[in-house]
């Protein structure tokens, strides 16, 4: 089979490309560490969640920030057409310390954006999504549904708020109770 | 004839182009006019979804920018599923098994053998389509009890009426009832030819009918096994995580099922278009066997954000779609030889002065040459969405319709408009109208495609979400990284809106050829294909054994996904299992 040399020259050259995109990706996982979203959350009772059932799983917490032990755990339950935590009241965490989502959905599957960064996961029913996130700074972020999860889809959004270390300390303790009154505040809501 | 295309000749046509009068030569719907009808009566569908997807995805570029709202933002989504489905399921496909009808039986030189299968599996899909695309339309009207506002995709647990899964499995049928009267029609061919290399064309429409089987298994598991009895209440709950993983086992592939077509007529029409041939017949089949091994095993690629599955799976994936990116890149060097070829064949000169000897004016060429500029982009927004942190930034924004629109909406789409102003003079047997109206819409189409694809891009990288009626919230500010928000939305409004009257410019070309143009009249194209530079005599006969391609491509994929499949239905096959939500 006859291969023109720039044929030949220009395969070579692909694949260099293709090893170099993969090298990349390698280096952004080992180098930088950025983590993907993956199994680690495990799977949960979507009805459990709807119905607010948290003493019966294990891998999920009533909504809310909580902060003990240097730890600091988010979880926000998704669902049509709001996050608890998130739209009612915005989601506080600290500048400079890492911080672990857990992510899932009360009924239908929803997406979870800190809109402009790489804070993304899909909020699937049957699943909890679990990532870190370091904010380096103090600031804000708007949180956006970007699944189609029904007619308001387009109302789904939320905040988050990176606060001082020094302020969430002090705030740490009542913001982990605040999750919980959220929590029942949307269930009259509903 | 030793290029193994029958039909294929060297010589020039000997017709006067421009002559208006009876035809000396025959035309492929004088040599096989049932085939002819058959292609007809494909496209005619496959246009009418244009029609009605066109017209959705100008409702939507309006809604969505603020600029023109006629519809409430609840029935966007009724809107925005119409478009999903008629442009990529019932579009692509009806305009995809005309296209591979008429090659495979012009390839093969063998008319195909089973009337009555034809008839079946097109009146298959017809039905199926209108289900599903009646059901979308009753979303709009409260007084019919159905919806299917699920958009293309339809991930459960919202879920579709009963009817809408019905129309998605018909139309899957039919599909698979079109690959076999192609492979009966290659057998019947394999028959008197026993020692031929497969023509290019029939060995193209051949791959690419294996990797829809392959792939388009999974969709059938997930709507006939679990989503229709689902919907009927036969089973309780399905596994939200499993049908979704089953959906981008076919959502994949199905990219190259769109794409591959383009590719047949890059390969095998293009080159002769520009005046030259294409320059190697052996690298072509190389490309369609790469594809029918790796378009299926990468499909965890669209779940690089999923929760559930583990990240070696995701990257075994993402090194499997980065190698994919070969039979692309092999595809741009063929595609751009055999163009120069052509144009130096025509007297073009110099390093790129040849480009100025291309038919620019002759709408065929410059359709699928603009579509294939267009893929190059398309190719780069790929590699981005491909890379496996990188797409956390942009997965599920604006710019991946962005760079599906530059895909499917462009490379494929505008593929198909072209080929069309170059074959259905060839299936009808008349003559091509308002000529100088299908000479300027691909470059009309180009430029709207340029303007709404690169913002949608932007704004992606901002972070605007796609998918939603209204993109501007109160608690969210997007932070533009080039270019200001309020100049993308004007460029999506205006882009969105030249695509719309491209739509309607080639709609209107094809509906008056069909009226105004005489039967039997002398065409101004003809369907003979010179034999490529490079032919296949000297290639490995391997390439042509489709069993062995075919063999590997299913062991590629249960290495891929048996052990992650194997993991979500161990817990059982519904659990953790959802309950439907009607919206």
């Amino acid at each position: 089979m006859h291969v023109h040399r720039f044929e030949k020259l220009w395969f070579g050259l692909s694949l260099l490309v293709i090893v170099g995109f993969i090298a990349t990706i390698v280096y952004g996982a080992v180098g930088p560490g950025a983590g993907m979203v993956a199994d680690d959350g495990g799977t949960i009772d979507a009805s459990a969640v709807a119905n607010a059932e948290f003493e019966t799983t294990d891998n999920f917490r009533a909504p809310g920030v909580y902060a003990a032990d240097g730890d600091v755990d988010v979880y926000v339950v998704a669902q049509q057409f709001i996050f608890r935590p998130g739209s009612t009241d915005p989601i506080q965490v600290p500048a400079g310390r890492e911080v672990t989502f857990h992510v899932t959905s009360a009924d239908v599957m929803h997406g979870f954006n800190l809109a402009g960064t790489n804070v993304n996961t899909m909020v699937i029913p049957g699943q909890v999504a679990t990532f870190d996130v370091t904010f380096e700074e103090p600031g804000e972020y708007g949180i956006v549904c970007h699944e189609y999860c029904g007619s308001r889809h387009h109302t789904m959004a939320g905040r988050l708020e990176v606060l001082p270390r020094s302020q969430f300390e002090t705030t740490a303790a009542s913001v982990a109770s605040a999750g919980a009154d959220t929590d029942a505040e949307t269930e009259d809501e509903d | 004839m030793a290029t193994g295309h029958p039909r294929d000749t060297t010589e020039e046509s000997t017709e006067t182009p421009t002559e208006p009068g009876e035809r000396e030569r025959p035309a492929f719907v004088d040599r096989y006019p049932a085939a002819a009808a058959t292609v007809r009566g494909l496209f005619a569908v496959s246009f009418v979804a244009f029609a009605g997807g066109a017209l959705f995805g100008l409702i939507q570029a309006l809604h969505r920018t603020g600029v023109l709202r006629i519809v409430e933002s609840s029935d966007y989504y009724t809107v925005l599923t119409g478009h999903g489905v008629l442009m990529v399921l019932a579009f692509t496909t009806f305009g995809i098994a005309g296209l591979f009808h008429w090659a495979n039986t012009r390839s093969l030189g063998v008319a195909p053998t089973r009337p009555r299968l034809t008839t079946g599996w097109v009146w298959t899909m017809r039905v199926g389509t209108l289900l599903a695309g009646g059901v979308i339309l009753a979303g709009f009207v409260d007084w019919i009890p159905a919806s299917a506002d699920v958009l293309f995709t339809f991930y459960a647990p919202l879920s579709a009426h009963p009817l809408f899964y019905v129309g998605a499995a018909l139309l899957v049928v039919g599909s698979w009832g079109a690959g076999l009267d192609w492979l009966l029609q290659f057998r019947a061919w394999r028959r008197e030819h026993p020692d031929e290399r497969i023509p290019l064309q029939s060995f193209m429409v051949l791959t690419t009918t294996l990797l829809w089987y392959l792939c388009t298994l999974g969709l059938a598991v997930a709507v006939v096994g679990f989503l229709l009895p689902w919907s009927l209440g036969l089973i309780p709950a399905v596994d939200p995580l499993f049908t979704r993983t089953l959906f981008w086992y076919f959502g994949h592939p199905v990219v190259y099922f769109w794409l591959l077509p383009a590719y047949l007529v890059w390969y095998t029409i293009l080159p002769k278009l520009s005046g030259g041939r294409l320059f190697s017949d052996p690298l072509a089949r190389v490309v369609f066997v790469l594809f029918l091994i790796l378009s299926t095993p990468v499909g965890f690629h669209h779940q690089y954000t999923d929760p559930g599955i583990a990240a070696g799976f995701k990257a075994v994936a993402m090194t499997n779609t980065m190698f994919l990116l070969l039979p692309s890149l092999l595809t741009l060097f063929t595609v751009v030889a055999s163009m120069e070829h052509g144009a130096r064949q025509r007297g073009g000169e110099g390093y790129f002065g040849w480009l100025k000897a291309l038919p620019w004016d002759r709408p065929a060429f410059s359709g699928a040459a603009l579509a294939g500029i267009m893929f190059a982009a398309g190719g780069f927004s790929g590699m981005i969405n491909a890379g496996m942190n990188i797409n956390y930034l942009i997965h599920n924004t604006l710019w991946v319709p962005g760079h599906f629109h530059l895909t499917v909406g462009t490379a494929f789409a505008l593929t198909m408009m072209a080929v069309a102003y170059w074959l259905v003079p060839q299936v009808t047997g008349k003559r091509l109208q308002l000529p100088t109206v299908a000479a300027l819409q691909p470059y009309v189409w180009f430029v709207g495609m340029v303007l709404m694809s690169n913002a949608m891009h932007r704004a992606g990288l901002a972070g605007v979400p796609r998918r939603t009626a209204e993109p501007r919230y109160d608690q969210v500010s997007y932070d533009a990284v080039v270019g200001g928000v309020a100049e993308m939305r004007l460029q999506i409004a205006v882009g969105g809106t030249l695509l719309f009257v491209a739509a309607v410019m080639f709609l209107a070309v094809m509906l008056s050829t069909w009226l105004v143009g005489a039967e039997n009249s002398r065409l101004r194209v003809n369907g003979d294909i010179p034999p490529p530079l490079s032919g296949p005599e000297s290639s490995p006969v391997v390439l042509d054994n489709l069993k062995l391609w075919l063999g590997i491509a299913v062991v590629l994929v249960a290495l891929a996904y048996g052990v992650p499949l194997y993991d979500m239905v161990s817990d059982g096959v519904l659990s953790p299992g959802s309950v439907p939500f009607p919206e």
